[in-house]
């Protein structure tokens, strides 16, 4: 059979249309975007872009329960968004094999939080598959639809970001086609009332009994005999780093299904080596269950919560093996940020906040987060999805309450006002909220990588969608204030702040261009945006070194001592902001010299 | 411990270091090793600072690793080549470019470039600076110092020029081919005569 390297999350994607599966559906979050994207490229699979995870993993439920197998792809955070359907369909069951992925951030390469969702197997009572590479991923995969399906119950399938963007070599298989069941109504099965939900939990219940059975036969969770002086106990990435720390100077009991665990053969691993290490990324999962099985184990005393492991750590930790890497000093490697990109059309905004003198912004996930860094410092706030506009609200309502003046702005993006932000906005509207709402539709989710949206006129397919206006949105929740500006005006963004300051009830402002780093614009936007042909550049003898242009932050612009600044015309976007802000005119567009 | 090897890319985003790092990996496998690569995404595309190891071997585990653990660290940006050191092993190779890009504190004027790194990296005992800048048009530009260094470091690692050649060709679009040709090669010759 063929082999390719594919990463975890292209293996996953592989794994699924391996095991036949038909409906697909998430939203994009680092590290688990890949996995839908790759889906897609498989025509037997209906894959979809949804607007948030909870209506992802609703849409899949509901395929589910008509028989057919579906899967739904999201971030750790994402997880909680959708944790309300996870809980009551764990109650109901399933007939088609139910999947949802959850890929963790150890390390928070790209996350606000380093959760550990392996618990929600636990508080949720369904089953949680764990691989530890792409190979696993893949057939993990097949088998978690399986006991999906045998077990009528929704399965857990968590991924972290070192397994979704590690690539290793996979033996690639066939698709195998599962014929649906027909659905038919079974008042008795998928309604959720109280009195039905007693005895659904009485049945979970048995299935997770059925289910930890199955955990001691399955060779999911399988042991490896070493030097049995030293017992690993480890799932996941963890598994690897210890493979690689300890090779064959241990014996391994290396678990690829992690809820429920498998205690009999824990206690049988136990038996047969001295002195057993748990080794597991961030919370002591499976160390509290085997600690709790009477087991004596070193687990979360050596080994930290916080972070990622490597085998370099283990061994240092766990064996006293310790590599010195070379030192370094901090002041020849200056920090190297992620920034807002030449042409960002979020720069004007924020420079226009950062103008602003007693205000308060509450930003939100996605790439203008990156208002909050130097220079333009403009963001009080960022807490999670949707709270740009919500936590607004509070602080208005705490300002009020206190008799504080202080102007109240909230910043979102077009996929998060998509999102959870409409929520927050109709709340802002009825409860008359004196706040400012910023929409920075840049027409994409841009941080993740460029997925359509639900404002972006196409689907994941390629297949056209219908636009949804986030104009519409507003005026039909009854915001009486609303205005449309293009971001790169910053004269135009300066007067609408100030003459919208005063308004009663919230104020909406919508801030529509096109992200700088989009390849192809959608279809519909192709004649509404004139985008910038010309670059800027800077006449030398003009600059007066004032540094204006370097409040933008923008990485097109450097400065030289004794010089002034420069222009990196092979980057620069054209947006024209260091022309609109340069207070000499020394900053012209090429070729329009003594203008 | 095993034998595997570990190669560390850095540099900034947008420097096609994943391009380089899937040319690598496409040559390992075809050479029979087993190949693991990982890679960190997410605001990388930003203007951050990226890195992607590479390790091969005949059976591989970890997909990563941590200080020390480097037998080459291949630099595309000199600040960032620094950075990665503590990574090198102590008898590690260092195959950087003289590629300086800004980061925040220099372009927004609070910082100057750090001084005196080429010494610094010189100090590992085993260096190799792949002049990219000052070859500058030679080469074709910034856009394809990555296909130099992909020259060099396939050369250090003994694998053969056309192999390299046919699987960059297979990744990139036909227009690009004779640039990347020409610049694959200066970086191929110039490791030989080192």
């Amino acid at each position: 059979m063929a082999k390719a390297l594919l990463s975890g999350n292209e293996a996953c994607a592989r794994g699924a249309y391996e095991a036949g599966v038909q409906v697909a559906c998430g939203y994009p979050g680092t590290p688990s975007t890949e996995i839908l994207e790759s889906l897609a490229q498989y025509r037997e699979i209906d894959s979809e872009w949804s607007i948030n995870e909870k209506v992802a993993l609703e849409i899949i439920f509901g395929s589910a329960f008509a028989g057919l197998r579906s899967l739904a792809t999201m971030k750790n955070v994402g997880l909680n968004v959708a944790a309300d359907p996870l809980f009551s369909g764990a109650y109901l069951g399933v007939e088609g094999g139910c999947v949802i992925i959850s890929a963790d951030d150890p390390g928070l390469h790209s996350s606000q939080t380093e959760q550990d969702n392996r618990y929600y197997a636990l508080h949720a009572k369904v089953p949680l598959f764990e691989p530890s590479d792409s190979q696993e991923t893949k057939e993990m995969m097949k088998t978690a639809f399986e006991v999906s399906e045998q077990y009528k119950i929704p399965v857990l399938f968590r991924m972290t970001t070192r397994v979704c963007h590690s690539k290793g070599l996979v033996e690639l298989g066939e698709r195998v086609e599962k014929t649906p069941t027909v659905y038919h109504r079974d008042l008795t099965r998928f309604v959720a009332t109280p009195a039905r939900c007693r005895v659904h939990h009485g049945e979970l219940e048995q299935k997770l009994k059925a289910l930890e059975e199955w955990s001691n036969e399955t060779g999911l969770n399988f042991i490896e005999m070493g030097d049995p002086k030293i017992g690993v106990i480890t799932s996941g990435i963890a598994y690897q780093h210890a493979k690689e720390a300890f090779g064959s100077r241990a014996s391994f009991l290396k678990l690829g299904f992690t809820h429920p665990l498998p205690s009999r053969k824990i206690l049988d691993f136990s038996r047969k080596v001295e002195k057993i290490y748990v080794i597991e990324e961030n919370d002591p999962f499976i160390e509290n269950h085997v600690k709790a099985l009477g087991i004596p184990v070193i687990g979360k005393e050596r080994l930290p919560l916080c972070g990622e492991l490597n085998s370099e750590m283990i061994a240092s930790r766990l064996l006293g093996e310790n590599v010195s890497g070379r030192e370094i000093t901090e002041e020849k490697a200056l920090p190297r940020p992620p920034v807002l990109c030449s042409g960002c059309p979020h720069r004007g905004v924020f420079y226009e906040l950062s103008q602003l003198k007693d205000t308060v912004i509450t930003g939100d996930i996605g790439c203008y987060t990156l208002g909050s860094a130097e220079p333009l410092n403009a963001m009080d706030t960022v807490l999670c999805m949707g709270a740009g506009i919500s936590a607004a609200i509070g602080f208005e309502r705490a300002f009020k309450k206190i008799g504080r003046t202080s102007r109240v702005i909230g910043v979102i993006g077009d996929s998060t006002f998509f999102h959870s932000g409409i929520t927050g906005l109709a709340d802002a509207v009825f409860n008359r909220s004196q706040i400012t709402v910023c929409i920075l539709d840049n027409r994409s989710t841009a941080m993740t990588g460029h997925q359509n949206n639900h404002g972006t006129g196409l689907r994941l397919s390629g297949k056209p969608a219908t636009e949804i206006e986030i104009r519409d949105i507003v005026k039909a929740l009854g915001v009486e204030h609303f205005y449309e500006i293009n971001p790169n005006d910053l004269a135009g963004l300066k007067a609408l702040l100030k003459e919208t300051a005063a308004l009663e009830g919230p104020v909406v402002i919508l801030a529509q261009w096109p992200c700088a780093l989009l390849k192809e614009l959608p279809p519909q936007d192709r004649s509404k945006y004139d985008l910038p042909q010309s670059r800027y550049t800077v006449q030398e003898d003009k600059c007066k070194k004032c540094k204006k242009c370097l409040t933008l932050g923008c990485p097109s612009i450097s400065f030289i001592h004794g010089v002034g600044s420069r222009i990196d015309e092979s980057t620069c976007k054209g947006c024209s902001l260091c022309y609109q802000v340069c207070p000499f005119h020394a900053i012209q567009k090429r070729g329009d010299r003594n203008v | 411990m095993s034998d595997t090897k570990t190669v560390v890319l850095v540099g900034v985003g947008g420097q096609g270091i994943l391009l380089v790092s899937k040319v690598l990996s496409e040559l390992l496998v075809q050479n029979g090793y087993d190949v693991k690569m990982s890679e960190v995404h997410g605001m990388a595309q930003r203007g951050g600072s990226v890195s992607t190891q590479i390790r091969f071997g005949e059976k591989v585990s970890s997909p990563f690793m941590g200080s020390g653990g480097a037998d080459i660290l291949l630099g595309f940006e000199k600040m960032e080549t620094y950075r990665f050191l503590p990574y090198l092993k102590n008898v590690g190779t260092v195959i950087y470019a003289d590629a300086t890009i800004p980061s925040a504190p220099i372009f927004s004027g609070k910082k100057a470039y750090p001084q005196g790194l080429d010494a610094e990296i010189e100090k590992t005992g085993r260096s190799l600076r792949v002049p990219v800048t000052e070859w500058g048009a030679e080469i074709g530009g910034a856009n394809y110092q990555n296909t130099v260094l992909l020259g060099v470091l396939t050369k250090v690692l003994g694998i053969g020029y056309d192999q390299t050649e046919a699987v960059l060709l297979a990744i990139i679009k036909e227009r690009f081919h004779e640039k990347n040709k020409k610049a694959l090669s200066k970086g191929y010759e110039f490791a030989k005569r080192q």
